[in-house]
């Protein structure tokens, strides 16, 4: 057991259920529980919607990418970034000024149909769900390593931990945990980007210079190409990363908990500003591990290279440096499980129970209670799927949450604000066909079935050449929504889109 | 469902502002802004991956050992935090548009 490193954990999980009581006293209705009654400043869901996207996928796995091969492993830092310009250009402000609680509202504010909620509902657990599972196996492999604990021990105390915020807690609890662990993985990374450049004495043409013979790889690990070779999986990959996030229903809801589009709008620019100087710093974090950690203690402490991160916070820093990464790794996966289970809870309690099954007459006090025992069911039911998934590689679940968010809502979204002519066929077409296409070509992708045994879950030849579907599935996704509307016989509802068009540019009829 | 509770706007409200000439002054300038640019930045990232997987121009080097992708790669960021702040000055003027579109439905 790491003593310094036991003693930070503690020391987070401490602050976190301080803040947790302090947030439960003022969650007394479903506004507060969904959205902490939108009042959160710019700043503050700036630095939220960071801490809540900046997962360990991030952290851990971009830098452990980076580390064992090169630019392949940075493609990622640029699309994740990217990806904020969709959000900002397209989806943000008005998904503020049509929705309320949850990414289904806005879409039920142009089609009133039972359905169509239920399948973006459906659509937004899903996401949640997949992204869960890969946080929660990737935390207890952390915390086995980083404390010795068992597994099953380490998912447990995740899974509680994040059900204690979100049902006491709930939208209040939530946001100050993700702001915390922004601040706090900024500091980290902020330091070990310094001393990593301090190394190579200050100079980033030295630092390029000495990666061209610090790794195996030698000069090619400055190059693209390394893990990508084909052309066409690259693209693939690139366009899951860059429109994916606009879809992700963990965090559109974060819109909600501001009180305008303006608000909406400056959340977003701080979040991009302090997302890109992190993903940065990823390349110090890569480049450090594979120069002072070696490639080779990289892969044996983690085939992935996840472990690369705190393994070159203590070539450079020692003990303490070690043990205070590895918390701020920890705060990490626990920042976002607990925005995932809030959202998925949401869909379920606002969505499923509310608008469909009592048709938006639930009172506050059962909105807030069905919304905590919905946090409590995802919460097991995730952590049921993580102890069953221990030994397999669930990398690739959150490219396909990144997956599904691109191919099964972002064009719904679009198509919703700005399609006059759209109508209900489309939008269920688009949903259920971007959803399918999605899980349906990574059940059949080399991530699933691989002649290498022991390199994906069944030995086999994959029936889809890409790791990531989005090539195929996300043109699918809105070619089914156009398909659906032109071959419906259903006219479109012009005095909806009106409404919509209306609302979405000016923010009328928003409740402040 | 919300608009009825908050705000007492009717169908036919909605669209009088539609056709209002204020409303579609928004509508197209934010059009004229909006379009070109999202067109602009996804050709500008596609733009990497398409040149690293089909060609080798960007592995000669810029200065010293850092070759021109990662110069691409950078100036991704450098697009991205670009647009966002011409985005914020941009949706200040919209802002100021919306608001002239609320208040002509208050005095009519």
């Amino acid at each position: 057991m790491n003593t310094p490193a036991f003693i930070m954990f503690l020391a987070i999980v401490l602050v976190t259920l301080v803040i947790t009581y302090y947030a439960s006293k003022r969650t007394k209705n479903a506004s507060e529980f969904y959205t902490a009654g939108g009042g959160l400043t710019g700043w503050q869901n700036g630095l939220a919607i960071a801490g809540d996207y900046m997962s360990a996928a991030s952290f851990l796995g971009i830098a452990g990418a980076v580390a064992l091969t090169g630019f392949d492993g940075f493609f990622y830092s640029i699309g994740f970034l990217v990806a904020y310009l969709v959000v900002l250009y397209l989806v943000a402000e008005p998904l503020r000024n049509l929705g309320k609680y949850t990414f289904a509202d806005m879409i039920a504010a142009r089609f009133n149909a039972k359905k169509i909620r239920g399948f973006a509902a459906m659509n937004t657990m899903a996401i949640s769900i997949f992204y869960m599972i890969a946080q929660l196996v990737g935390a207890g492999a952390l915390i086995k390593l980083l404390l010795g604990l068992e597994y099953t021990t380490s998912v447990l105390i995740v899974g509680v931990l994040m059900t204690v915020y979100v049902i006491f807690g709930g939208m209040h609890a939530t946001s100050w945990v993700q702001i915390i662990k922004a601040i706090l993985l900024m500091g980290g990374t902020f330091i070990i980007s310094i001393i990593v450049l301090a190394k190579f004495n200050w100079s980033i043409t030295d630092m390029f210079a000495q990666m061209k013979t610090a790794t195996p790889l030698k000069e090619s690990f400055l190059n693209p190409g390394v893990k990508y070779k084909i052309g066409l999986d690259t693209i693939s990959l690139n366009m899951g990363l860059v429109l994916g996030t606009a879809g992700l229903p963990h965090i559109l809801v974060r819109f909600f908990t501001v009180k305008d589009a303006k608000t909406a709008r400056s959340s977003v620019v701080y979040a991009t500003w302090i997302i890109g100087i992190f993903y940065v710093m990823t390349i110090f974090l890569g480049f450090g591990a594979a120069a002072f950690v070696g490639n080779s203690e990289i892969v044996a402490a983690n085939p992935a290279g996840n472990m690369a991160a705190p393994l070159l916070a203590k070539a450079i820093g020692g003990n303490m440096l070690f043990a205070f990464i590895s918390a701020v790794a920890f705060a990490t996966i626990l920042a976002v499980v607990a925005g995932l289970v809030l959202t998925a809870a949401s869909a379920f309690a606002h969505d499923f129970y509310n608008e469909i099954l009592r048709k938006g007459k639930a009172s506050e006090k059962q909105q807030v209670s069905m919304a905590r025992w919905a946090a409590i069911g995802v919460s097991i039911v995730s952590i049921i799927l993580a102890l069953g998934a221990q030994t397999l590689n669930v990398a690739f679940l959150v490219s396909l949450a990144f997956a599904v968010a691109a191919s099964a809502n972002l064009p719904v979204i679009i198509y919703t604000i700005y399609w006059k002519r759209f109508n209900t066929i489309g939008a269920v077409w688009a949903m259920v066909v971007g959803l399918i296409s999605a899980i349906g070509l990574v059940l059949i992708s080399p991530n699933v079935f691989s002649l290498e045994v022991g390199k994906a879950i069944f030995v086999g030849e994959p029936l889809f050449p890409y790791t990531t579907p989005g090539i195929v599935s996300i043109p699918l996704g809105f070619l089914a929504g156009y398909l659906g509307t032109i071959f419906s016989r259903q006219k479109a509802d012009v005095k909806k889109y009106e409404e919509v068009l209306v609302k979405s540019n000016t923010g009328i009829g928003i409740g402040s | 469902m919300e608009a009825k509770k908050i705000n007492d706007i009717s169908e036919s409200d909605y669209s009088s502002i539609v056709q209002s000439s204020s409303f579609q002054t928004l509508l197209s300038e934010k059009k004229k802004f909006i379009i070109p640019i999202t067109i602009f930045f996804f050709c500008f990232y596609f733009a990497l991956p398409i040149l690293t997987s089909y060609s080798t121009i960007l592995n000669h080097n810029f200065i010293g050992s850092i070759s021109w992708a990662w110069v691409f790669a950078f100036l991704q960021f450098v697009m991205t935090w670009g647009l966002c702040m011409l985005y914020s000055k941009k949706a200040a003027k919209f802002d100021v548009m919306a608001d002239k579109v609320v208040k002509e439905r208050g005095n009519s």
